[in-house]
């Protein structure tokens, strides 16, 4: 083969066009090429359009979506130009895809080997038996176990981690010369997500493939990738070797999305009071037969921020419903500022209820779209306060601005504001009950990296003008070191450490947080090697 | 040119629809200003030729079929709208209560309601008439009973849907009343596919009473509703008169409406709506 | 699985049961009894009371249904009110018409509607798609009396292409029997297909908007190859359903078919037996309905649970 890059893209444009006419344009001006075992990075927030340029490379767009400008050459052929049977022909050995969730991508109607193997023999690239030794192979290159029968299982029957390592497997069968990496680990767990992406590194090295990642985590891009291209609204925003871009980021964008990591804030202060809340030996299930937290013992003092983290499955979730009475407590104690909280909702006081609030993860369905934001937010301060319709707007426009909405929001309603909007005005309704504590689950998980960062800006503000405290629920370390001053780690329902940030996060610490913290991607290109050689 | 209702685009289809729901409530209602003749008067031969007098000609006994047409929509929307309505009151407030009560009676109200959709609802209704003879009343209500397990499903599922969504914890969690809950967090969020189902049991619920009068066992003579006056004209079908077209064609036409809006309104709701409202 | 299929079996014999309580209990709970609604007008408190003797309404409803239900396990479905005949020797000519039209509909309505279904949602939003929607949406709004009337109208009045009445008796030939049925035939047709059809196309589509039809895309695969070997085992249990649930409509819908061509069948009987009060018949006729309709629908649900993968196979 000559020197010439595989891909070449020159100055990408793609639009939505559909009945009305012309719609957003998703991609603008993006050029890059792309060597025989070079790995480019594409990072950006939702509606970057990484995706969609991930997608054009494999000759595909969406219903209505358009290629209306540029050149894509694959290999100097431009896929613009192809027939749509050429199109298809290049998906499989000329370019192949992995998508963010292999759990829906995978047909739950055969097994994975029958999925696995149909493209190359399909395209009679390979026999049967070739094709599913190739298989594997794979299986065996991306570390799963029994790699000689794990292909005999339905997709339902295998784990998430693998099941995204089995997709890779499917994308190398047909020996693709581009693979393309669609935020493959984003859905995982951290401890897994370290796994997984050694596996893919290990993949793309041994077979020299040449790979586009996307993803919006800059910190996992900078293990895999060469070279890395910021995206922001479909266009350009730097471009750059992996390393310049990470330790010498030139546009204000990019130095924002670098520092959001580097960067800690604090946590709240610490005060020697009287704990406000306290979860005494609590153990509580769903079914009744299987405990999802078991005894659990935390305190919460005025002012704190309490930040309870673990990985998926761990009870924190549980914990928070607990605390809130949607689910009844089993064994053990909860108090608040002294008295003991009746287990179940229903037992509770209007007084009780209004001293604790609470935040979501999902701004989208935390709100009722059918009510203006003076409903949303002005309802707890009728129901708790009694106050009549003129102060319930005066108070409503008093939240709305300590938020930095615009006033005129009043009587918008949910569907007419974004997601980081929209978390505001949770965090405004939580407010408008003058709350002691306020439980918030994962509060930034469904919000982009920088928009996340403004609303923990913002509750941190706010806890130093209002003295609330935080109990907070989150996956997420990077949040926990910002905000918490205590955190407690737990895992499949009990808490194995517990303490001051500061405590917790030093050595010595409990194995379980020291693999936590080892899994949380660092903004530096070698961090995996560090880890995997520490773990080796 | 684009013609909106609440914000809403209406395609012609569902623009068709609505313009032909609105002549056949017109027509019902003011059916005796509107009708040139009394219902059961007889004013000439029977199946007369149509002319200026009698527009669409004399039926069997030499009545005006464009009045009875129009006395017949009384009876055939009307008792449509009557059991659809019955249904709805007595579907929606189960089907709401067992999504909300959970628990056992949400477990006893669904089982009844699996084992009664399992079953043939057409037939009971027939048992029904035949002990009960062919009385109104208890027609309309045997059939909003028997309509309104099939409504429970969907009110169920609806409730259940948005009482997992997390507004609507936030309600009970600031200890609002369970009226305040199903009212302003639960019903206006689920108010859009409720009136599809409405369009589309109406739909239903007017094709039977339709088919029952025309098999004899609904509207008994002399009045008349569209499904009865097909049984009294059929026998001119090998004569190929049209009057027991009109009839015929009249219950169809109604149906295609409401079928359009309904079609419309599923549309809306899959596209999801808010943008710009 | 097999637990739930064991599970399925349980609540569909649960179903028969509690339909043939049902169906007991609507002539009793009602006002009126058995003997009233017999003798109508003609009623006087001496022959009411000697009718409800002469029918053991004197003993408790509940043995009376025990033994009207052990009866009919036998195959002794009661005596007709209004010719004295044994309700068997009534409905056994009539229930091989019915099953002869029902059946001949579906072995052409099915194949039909199926193949019409995926061609719409394979070809979706184009011309073809599009014509059948409204099409269909046409005819599922036309009462089956007027499909009928129409297809006598025309294809027997004007052209005298097939008779307009299906007439048959015991020793009519299967031709002949074919040539006699054929309109009751079409209108169930244009009828069921056009339901049948719709859902069809909605639960296909409705896989081929998962992404792992769009990841079949991505893999290289060609149209035909994601729709015949991707869309289609998943969409195989819904399309059962559709079926199933078609079948039982075209077993209910023959009662308006049959009265429109007037073919001797249960439907017929049904609707005489409703006007002439003949209660054991109408049991009798709704005990038949019931069984068919959920015997249909149970056998939707067992394919159903056969077909998916996820149950097939546990972790």
């Amino acid at each position: 083969m000559s020197d010439g890059p595989i891909l070449d893209i020159d100055k990408l444009r793609i639009e939505v066009r559909n009945d009305a006419g012309p719609g957003p344009v998703l991609v603008d001006d993006i050029s890059f090429t792309l060597h025989k075992g070079q790995v480019l990075g594409l990072i950006g927030e939702s509606g970057a359009g990484k995706s969609t340029i991930g997608m054009a490379i494999l000759g595909y767009t969406r219903a209505n979506c358009y290629i209306t400008g540029g050149r894509l050459l694959f290999q100097g052929r431009d896929i613009r130009t192809m027939s749509p049977d050429e199109r298809r022909a290049l998906r499989g050995p000329g370019v192949a895809y992995i998508a963010q969730s292999a759990a829906a991508s995978f047909n739950p109607a055969h097994t994975l080997m029958e999925q696995i193997c149909e493209i190359p023999i399909q395209l009679g690239l390979m026999s049967l038996p070739e094709a599913q030794a190739r298989a594997i192979e794979l299986f065996r290159e991306l570390d799963l176990p029994n790699p000689d029968h794990f292909g005999e299982r339905y997709p339902h029957q295998v784990s998430g981690g693998q099941l995204q390592r089995a997709m890779a497997a499917m994308a190398m069968a047909a020996k693709p010369a581009v693979l393309i990496f669609d935020e493959p680990t984003t859905a995982l767990d951290v401890t897994t997500q370290v796994e997984v992406l050694a596996s893919f590194r290990k993949l793309i090295r041994e077979n020299g493939t040449a790979a586009i990642y996307i993803t919006h985590d800059l910190a996992v891009v900078a293990q895999i990738a060469d070279d890395i291209m910021v995206l922001r609204h479909g266009k350009m925003v730097e471009y750059g070797r992996a390393d310049d871009i990470l330790q010498n980021p030139q546009q204000d964008y990019t130095k924002r999305l670098v520092a959001e990591r580097a960067e800690g804030h604090g946590g709240g202060q610490a005060q020697a009071q009287a704990a406000l809340l306290e979860i005494r030996h609590v153990t509580a299930s769903y079914t009744g037969l299987v405990r999802v937290i078991d005894d659990v013992s935390l305190a919460v003092s005025p002012g704190d921020t309490l930040a309870v983290v673990g990985e998926s499955g761990s009870g924190k979730s549980t914990l928070a419903r607990v605390v809130m009475g949607l689910l009844a407590r089993e064994q053990g104690d909860v108090r608040f500022a002294g008295d003991s909280l009746p287990a179940r909702l229903k037992d509770r006081t209007r007084e009780q209820l209004r001293r604790v609030q609470m935040i979501y993860q999902s701004p989208d369905v935390a709100l009722n779209p059918s009510q203006t934001l003076l409903q949303i937010i002005g309802r707890p301060v009728q129901f708790y306060f009694g106050r009549d319709r003129a102060a319930v707007r005066a108070r409503v426009l008093e939240l709305l601005k300590m938020m930095d909405l615009p006033a005129d929001f009043i009587d918008r309603k949910p569907a007419a504001l974004s997601g980081g909007q929209k978390q505001r005005v949770g965090i405004a309704r939580a407010l408008a009950a003058e709350p002691d504590l306020i439980i918030c689950d994962e509060v930034t998980s469904a919000l982009d990296q920088l928009v996340g960062e403004e609303i923990l800006r913002l509750l941190k503000r706010l806890q130093d003008e209002l003295g609330v405290a935080y109990l907070f629920i989150t996956h997420d370390l990077g949040v926990v070191r910002r905000i918490a001053n205590k955190v407690a780690v737990m895992r499949h329902g009990v808490v194995v450490a517990a303490g001051e940030t500061k405590t917790v996060f030093a050595p010595p610490m409990h194995p379980y947080t020291e693999l936590l913290l080892s899994s949380v991607p660092e903004m530096r290109s070698d961090w995996l090697d560090d880890v995997l050689a520490g773990r080796a | 040119m684009r013609f909106r209702l609440y914000g809403q685009i209406v395609p012609l289809p569902a623009m068709i629809g609505l313009l032909i729901i609105g002549v056949n409530v017109v027509g019902a209602v003011f059916a005796p200003i509107i009708a040139p003749f009394a219902e059961a008067d007889v004013v000439g031969d029977a199946w007369a030729d149509a002319d200026w007098t009698h527009l669409l000609g004399l039926d069997n006994l030499g009545r005006d079929v464009f009045s009875r047409l129009l006395y017949g929509a009384r009876l055939s929307i009307g008792l449509s709208l009557l059991i659809t309505t019955l249904s709805f009151i007595i579907g929606v407030i189960g089907g709401f209560t067992a999504a909300i009560g959970k628990g056992w009676i949400d477990t006893v109200l669904s089982r009844f309601v699996d084992l009664i959709l399992a079953m043939p609802t057409l037939i009971f209704a027939f048992v029904v008439l035949s002990v009960m003879g062919t009385d109104l009343g208890v027609l309309v209500v045997t059939l909003a009973c028997l309509d309104s397990v099939k409504v429970f499903r969907l009110a169920r599922a609806l409730a259940v849907n948005v009482s997992a969504l997390e507004y609507v914890e936030v309600a009970r969690l600031r200890g609002e009343g369970l009226w305040w809950v199903i009212t302003r967090e639960i019903l206006p969020n689920t108010t859009a596919p409720l009136i599809a189902e409405f369009g589309l049991r109406f739909s239903f619920a007017f094709l039977f009473v339709a088919a029952l009068s025309f098999l004899g066992l609904g509207v008994q003579p002399p009045t008349a509703d569209w499904g009865s006056m097909v049984r009294d004209y059929r026998e001119v079908i090998a004569l190929d008169l049209a009057a027991p077209f009109y009839p015929a064609a009249a219950i169809a036409l109604l149906t295609i409406g409401v079928n359009f809006v309904v079609d419309w309104l599923l549309a809306v709701q899959s596209r999801g709506y808010g943008e710009g409202a | 699985m097999l637990r739930l299929v064991i599970q399925r079996l349980g609540f569909g014999a649960m179903t028969i049961l509690a339909a043939s309580v049902l169906i007991f209990a609507g002539t009793e709970i009602l006002p009126g009894d058995l003997a009233s609604a017999i003798l109508q007008n003609t009623a006087t408190p001496e022959n009411l009371a000697e009718m409800r003797l002469q029918l053991g309404l004197d003993r408790p409803a509940v043995v009376r249904y025990v033994e009207w239900i052990a009866r009919a396990a036998q195959g002794d479905l009661g005596v007709s009110l209004s010719n004295q005949r044994p309700v068997a020797d009534e409905l056994a000519p009539r229930l091989r018409n019915s099953f002869f039209l029902a059946g001949f509909s579906a072995l052409v309505a099915v194949p039909l509607a199926v193949f019409l279904g995926l061609m719409a949602a394979i070809y979706q939003n184009s011309f073809y798609d599009r014509a059948v929607n409204f099409f269909t949406l046409m005819t599922i709004s036309i009462p089956e009396y007027l499909v009928g009337y129409l297809l006598v109208k025309y294809l027997s009045v004007r052209w005298q292409i097939f008779p307009s009445l299906a007439n048959v008796m015991p020793e009519t030939t299967f031709v002949d029997r074919i040539d006699l049925t054929f309109l009751p035939m079409l209108t169930l047709v244009l009828v069921v297909v056009a339901h049948m059809m719709r859902m069809t196309r909605a639960s296909v589509l409705n896989i081929m908007a998962s992404p792992y039809i769009e990841m079949a895309f991505l893999k290289g695969l060609t149209k035909t190859r994601v729709v015949v070997r991707h869309a289609f085992p998943n969409a195989l249990a819904p399309i059962i359903a559709v079926i199933a649930l078609n079948l039982a409509y075209l077993v209910v819908g023959v009662v308006v078919v049959e009265s429109v061509f007037v073919y001797p069948g249960l439907g017929q009987l049904l609707v005489d037996a409703v006007s002439k009060h003949d209660v054991p018949l109408v049991q009798a006729c709704g005990l038949i309905f019931s069984c068919v309709f959920i015997l249909l629908n149970l056998t939707a649900d067992v394919l159903g649970i056969i077909s998916n993968p996820r149950l097939r196979r546990p972790r």
